[in-house]
């Protein structure tokens, strides 16, 4: 085989958390100035106090977190490796390490090409700017030259599908032009490898899959070799040859999809089964984390434990923190375990009727209408916000079954392989008579 | 293959470093010509601006120094004076609060892609040069106004213009990297401005600080930097006080590399940090 174009070995990445005080609890955030300063001062006093005494003196110490730790693989010309694992497993550390945007702590990346790196959708793009000066400046934020951008000018707007809009500055855009125009630049990039992060959550399907396909042919007609990390095991599964399974900062599994994606449901299993009650415990959430997501729960909305396609559900959240929560927004994504696609989205903005201040401590309860899911595992993320700032975020909280019930009460049922919803629906054959569609039930 | 095999390791980036300057040398044009863009959208009198704030400054300045504190100018028009020293002091000035806070106001882009660090404050002095010849533009109309005419010292002002590039990178560089750490330089910048212009030779002529304070005075490398200029654009009239100039060259230059040191040493945990 020839020589790999990436060889990884060893690489590891350690974060500095915050210092820990006296009483062991780790103070949040970067050292500041005047943290500088103490631990001058600090360091002076004892100093003078051990040479004086003889006694010898404790360093204060730093918690430290390695996001990475003995990671090597290697990826020949022309493989696409997908990337997965669980929130805070490394993924987006390894990507932003490969793509040079921070150092590794230890351990050395032997690249044998160029990289193009796309972690985020429209970095660097100006709201006030043109669509036709940020194709300009964005590419050239990614590394394209202005010749680069304007030989392949035509063929960026043709594929983002924003002709009509070019002389528009780009805050007057939709977000799903938006995201068009930006993924069109980066999709033009001419780098031998290409890393990408989960960018194409957003936007519309039509559009993703015109993405992926550009992926896919840039990958085996061109020969690059992509990267990329996805929590949609479906796009996993048809994009890539490979897989890497990340856990804890560690590649945990290599190989074919399909068996690295049944391992990581295994994880996330095993993950959410262990904390289950105790979310409190997990240390996998993001948010500025004032107030946390302590336990939640899902039943029916009798309080039955076993949840049909035509249950109604009852998810119950508690939560705590030190206090009162200002316009707090709640949302429970209901998302199919084995793929990975939000089904239904939960989320008290779009509802309203929430009170303007919340106690420091509480439950909320959220009722739905009948889910209409066809029968599978699904599992929810959670989120708590304030005032439009995510204060808590918990990705795989939990998860629950829908059971196999006679949905249509004809003894058949479509499954989840197939479908995501139910309806109940007629078939009639139109006749000289109009059929009217109300009468119909 | 082998053609650009590069090693990724803790602290081995030097080389790669300058490679990629290289490469990405389109950068700093279009960085800059996104903050100049965005600069006066949305506002009534757009590029006015550049030439109106530094035109009330030197009218103050003038009736302030000049007028009520009657400060010695020579034969030179008061007005001219200030100007001539108001241009590299108002560069200085702005590409120091600029660059100071230009990796806080693209955190995206350090988060989220890899270029060399340094294209960002640098570029963002890039822009503040724009307005600094546009203030040019305005000082040769005053002059003209005044009928002053240059003599043939005026062809060094692009070696002094050089001079405070380097003064303005060396401090831009530092506060940037500085910034990014602590954030507590994001009020010390706005107060370094403030108070310089005081110990500057802005308002007035260097020549008004007695003799025996000068070699000190000298400390500030600005003073020499503003010394350069009028001596460059008054000609004949002004004098430079060569010893406090040699000794802001070095200042400057100890600064500038200074600061590139500091700079590409910190710039590694940038956006680890921002």
């Amino acid at each position: 085989m020839a020589e790999p174009i990436i060889t990884v070995n060893n690489i590891g990445k350690k974060y500095i958390l915050g210092k820990k005080s006296e009483s062991g609890a780790i103070k949040g955030g970067f050292p500041t100035l005047r943290d500088r300063i103490t631990d001058g001062a600090n360091w002076l006093k004892n100093k003078t106090i051990s040479t004086l005494s003889g006694k010898k003196i404790v360093k204060p110490t730093y918690k430290e977190f390695w996001a990475l730790k003995d990671v090597s693989f290697e990826v020949h010309p022309g493989e696409i490796i997908g990337i997965v694992g669980r929130n805070g497993a490394g993924k987006s550390t390894l990507l932003k390490l490969l793509s040079r945007i921070t150092e590794p702590t230890t351990g050395e990346i032997i690249l044998n090409g160029r990289v193009a790196s796309l972690l985020e959708v429209g970095t660097g793009f100006h709201p006030e700017l043109s669509g036709r000066e940020n194709i300009f400046l964005n590419g050239a934020i990614l590394g394209m030259s202005r010749s680069e951008i304007k030989k392949k000018f035509d063929e960026i707007v043709a594929f983002s599908e924003v002709e009509k809009f070019l002389d528009t500055p780009v805050k007057r855009y939709s977000s799903g032009m938006y995201v068009r125009l930006a993924f069109a630049v980066a999709a033009h990039l001419e780098p031998d490898i290409l890393v990408v992060d989960e960018v194409l959550a957003v936007g519309d399907i039509a559009f993703q899959k015109k993405c992926l396909g550009k992926m896919d042919e840039v990958a085996k007609q061109e020969g690059r070799t992509v990267l990329f990390v996805s929590h949609n095991m479906e796009t996993v599964q048809s994009l890539c040859q490979k897989a890497y399974l990340l856990e804890a900062g560690k590649i945990k599994e290599v190989g074919a999809p399909p068996a690295v994606i049944s391992a990581y449901l295994r994880s996330l299993e095993s993950l959410m089964n262990t904390y289950q009650g105790k979310l409190a415990q997990r240390e996998d959430r993001s948010g500025e984390g004032t107030s946390r997501i302590i336990a939640a729960k899902v039943e029916d909305a009798d309080g039955r434990k076993v949840i049909q396609a035509d249950s109604r559900l009852r998810i119950t959240i508690d939560y705590q923190g030190k206090n009162k929560i200002l316009h707090p927004q709640f949302s429970a994504t209901i998302y199919d375990y084995n793929k990975g696609i939000g089904i239904i989205s939960l989320h008290s903005e779009m509802t309203g009727g929430l009170a303007q201040v919340f106690p420091e401590k509480g439950r909320l309860i959220c009722i739905t209408e009948p889910i209409n899911i066809t029968p599978g595992r699904c599992y929810i993320n959670l989120t708590l916000l304030k005032s439009g700032t995510v204060i808590d975020y918990l990705q795989h909280a939990i998860y629950f079954d829908v059971e196999a019930s006679d949905f249509y009460g004809t003894g058949k049922l479509q499954d989840r392989d197939w479908v995501m919803c139910l309806r109940q629906h007629k078939w009639l054959l139109e006749t000289t008579e109009k059929i009217d569609a109300k009468q119909a039930y | 293959m082998s053609t650009k095999r590069l090693v990724i390791k803790a602290g081995k980036t030097e080389g790669q470093y300058w490679r990629d300057l290289w490469h990405f040398k389109e950068l700093f044009y279009f960085l800059a010509w996104r903050d100049l863009l965005v600069r006066y959208k949305q506002t009534v009198i757009g590029v006015s601006w550049a030439l109106i704030r530094p035109f009330i400054t030197m009218i103050v300045l003038t009736i302030v120094f000049g007028m009520l504190a009657k400060l010695d100018s020579g034969d030179i028009p008061y007005p001219i004076l200030v100007f001539a020293g108001l241009l590299p002091w108002q560069f200085f000035s702005n590409a120091l609060s600029e660059s100071s806070n230009s990796l806080i106001l693209n955190t995206n882009l350090v988060s989220k892609v890899y270029f060399p660090r340094i294209i960002v404050p640098t570029s963002s002095i890039i822009v503040s040069f724009a307005d600094f010849l546009i203030s040019a533009l305005l000082l040769a109309g005053i002059m003209i106004w005044y009928n002053y005419v240059p003599d043939w010292r005026i062809f060094t002002l692009p070696l002094f213009i050089g001079v405070a590039f380097l003064a303005a990178m060396g401090g831009g560089l530092w506060l940037a990297a500085l910034n990014v750490k602590y954030r507590d330089f994001r009020y010390i910048v706005p107060f370094i401005v403030q108070f310089g212009l005081y110990i500057s030779p802005v308002g007035f002529s260097s020549g008004v600080v007695p003799d025996e304070w000068r070699l000190l005075y000298s400390l500030n490398p600005m003073v020499g930097v503003i010394d350069g200029f009028r001596w460059a654009i008054l000609g004949g009239e002004s004098q430079i006080y060569w010893p406090g100039f040699m000794i802001s060259m070095v200042l400057l230059s100890v600064l500038f590399i200074s600061g590139v040191r500091y700079f590409r040493k910190m710039e590694r945990t940038f956006a680890d940090i921002i």
